[in-house]
């Protein structure tokens, strides 16, 4: 059986090594945040200008003046620093951040990311995910394998704008987990019950 | 030297010019100078470009100028909040210059700080990268991006002093602190102004160097996504 959403957060949270300073994006990546294994201590990063990211606030705890990056009320930890925007890409850009995850539309083969952009139809921008991916440690992608059509969303070639050109490391979809390398992607992993042959036809790019 | 002014539209008197271009703070509609915006609204100044991360929602932030058709182009990072902003830029009626949010923050950043240029990574093979310099260093390619100055930088802070010293509370400083800085005369909206000497200026984040004039007022400060947790 192919792994659900939450699976596949569960699975991209294995790839967190403790001290790690660690940026997750929009949608499932955001889910990550709830599986971070025992006796891991990862620190989260919000683009928007803080570190040591705490949970979803109740109620009562709600701060107009305390969000993530898509723009969620959250918490502060007792460990939590703030920094204005140059600062918090300067981390980024920097190399500090040791990963990120983010979600994606398409992935080539060779690592491009297109996550940002359909021309002519959905005007929305890249926020930091160029950043992002041009300057972390190591890029790690949560997607479905295929759009709501079927189609793979692993490609030989991007059709949409890229977002970063040779960035993407690993890739965690429904159906497995795929590493980009020389050559191709590499199927490194299994979501449980998914046979080699069934992740072969949904996959457009070259595996290796 | 008097840096406080009894309300936005006096503190912008004098500033405003049809054709100008702002650097505006805020993420999303957190940190935004609200104040500001109304009255830049009520002036009806046209022709107007900003550098702001985000271009509000249809009632509120910068989408109050988009209703109002006083833009005539953003320099953003990710505008997909906006139904009115989508309908304008899609019909021709608004340029967008769209801006990796780092990058966006950096030229800023460096536009205050006297730097003309600056070479960075991101956008590297993209659409970002078309038409500007690529340089090799150390074996990475990376492109120039300029450094941005603004004719009037809008801002919002938590406390000023009577200087212009300011502080900022959480995630709400934002892009506040690069904007303020990128222009040449920047103007700061805060909940509090304190008296000179109650202020740490250990904790300083702004120093008053870069704000000219102040206002003190009362935020709407809306929610964007309100999420909660069980309790």
């Amino acid at each position: 059986m192919a792994w659900d959403r939450n699976q596949m957060a569960a699975r991209a949270a294995q790839e967190l090594q403790d001290g790690w300073y660690v940026n997750l994006g929009i949608g499932i990546p955001t889910l990550v945040s709830n599986y971070i294994p025992d006796g891991i201590e990862v620190t989260l990063q919000s683009e928007n200008g803080m570190l040591g990211m705490g949970p979803f606030p109740t109620e009562d705890e709600i701060d107009p003046d305390l969000i993530n990056a898509g723009k969620q009320t959250i918490t502060e930890l007792p460990q939590t620093a703030y920094f204005d925007s140059a600062e918090s890409f300067a981390m980024i850009r920097g190399g500090k951040i040791a990963m990120a995850i983010l979600g994606a539309m398409e992935v080539a083969e060779n690592g491009d990311l297109a996550n940002w952009m359909i021309p002519g139809k959905l005007v929305k921008g890249m926020g930091g995910a160029m950043d992002l991916v041009a300057g972390v440690g190591r890029v790690v992608v949560v997607m479905d394998h295929t759009n709501k059509h079927g189609v793979s969303k692993l490609l030989k070639e991007c059709t949409l704008p890229l977002t970063g050109k040779g960035v993407v490391d690993r890739i965690i979809t429904n159906l497995g987990v795929l590493d980009v390398v020389k050559g191709g992607l590499k199927v490194v992993e299994l979501a449980p019950d998914v046979t080699q042959d069934q992740i072969e036809s949904a996959t457009e790019a070259t595996l290796v | 030297m008097k840096k406080i002014y009894a309300s936005a539209a006096e503190a912008l008197d004098g500033l405003l010019k049809d054709g100008m271009f702002i650097a505006a703070g805020g993420f999303g509609l957190c940190g935004i100078p609200e104040l500001l915006l109304n009255a830049i609204r009520d002036a009806g100044t046209k022709d107007l470009t900003f550098a702001s991360n985000n271009a509000g929602v249809d009632d509120f932030g910068i989408g109050i100028l988009l209703q109002t058709k006083q833009v005539k182009k953003m320099m953003s990072s990710y505008v997909g909040e906006n139904a009115e902003f989508m309908r304008q830029y899609l019909s021709g009626e608004l340029e967008l210059e769209f801006n990796p949010q780092g990058t966006l923050a950096e030229r800023m950043r460096a536009g205050g700080a006297g730097i003309p240029g600056f070479y960075t990574k991101t956008g590297v093979g993209t659409v970002i990268a078309e038409g500007k310099e690529h340089k090799d260093f150390d074996g990475e390619t990376y492109i120039l991006e300029r450094g941005i100055i603004a004719d009037l930088s809008i801002i919002k802070a938590w406390k000023a002093d009577e200087t212009g010293n300011l502080i900022f509370r959480k995630t709400a400083r934002n892009f506040n602190v690069p904007a303020g800085k990128c222009g040449k005369i920047c103007v700061a909206e805060v909940e509090e102004i304190v008296p000179v000497g109650s202020l740490d200026p250990d904790m300083i984040h702004m120093p008053g160097i870069y704000v000219h004039r102040i206002i003190q007022g009362d935020h709407e400060k809306r929610i964007e996504q309100r999420t909660i947790r069980e309790a």
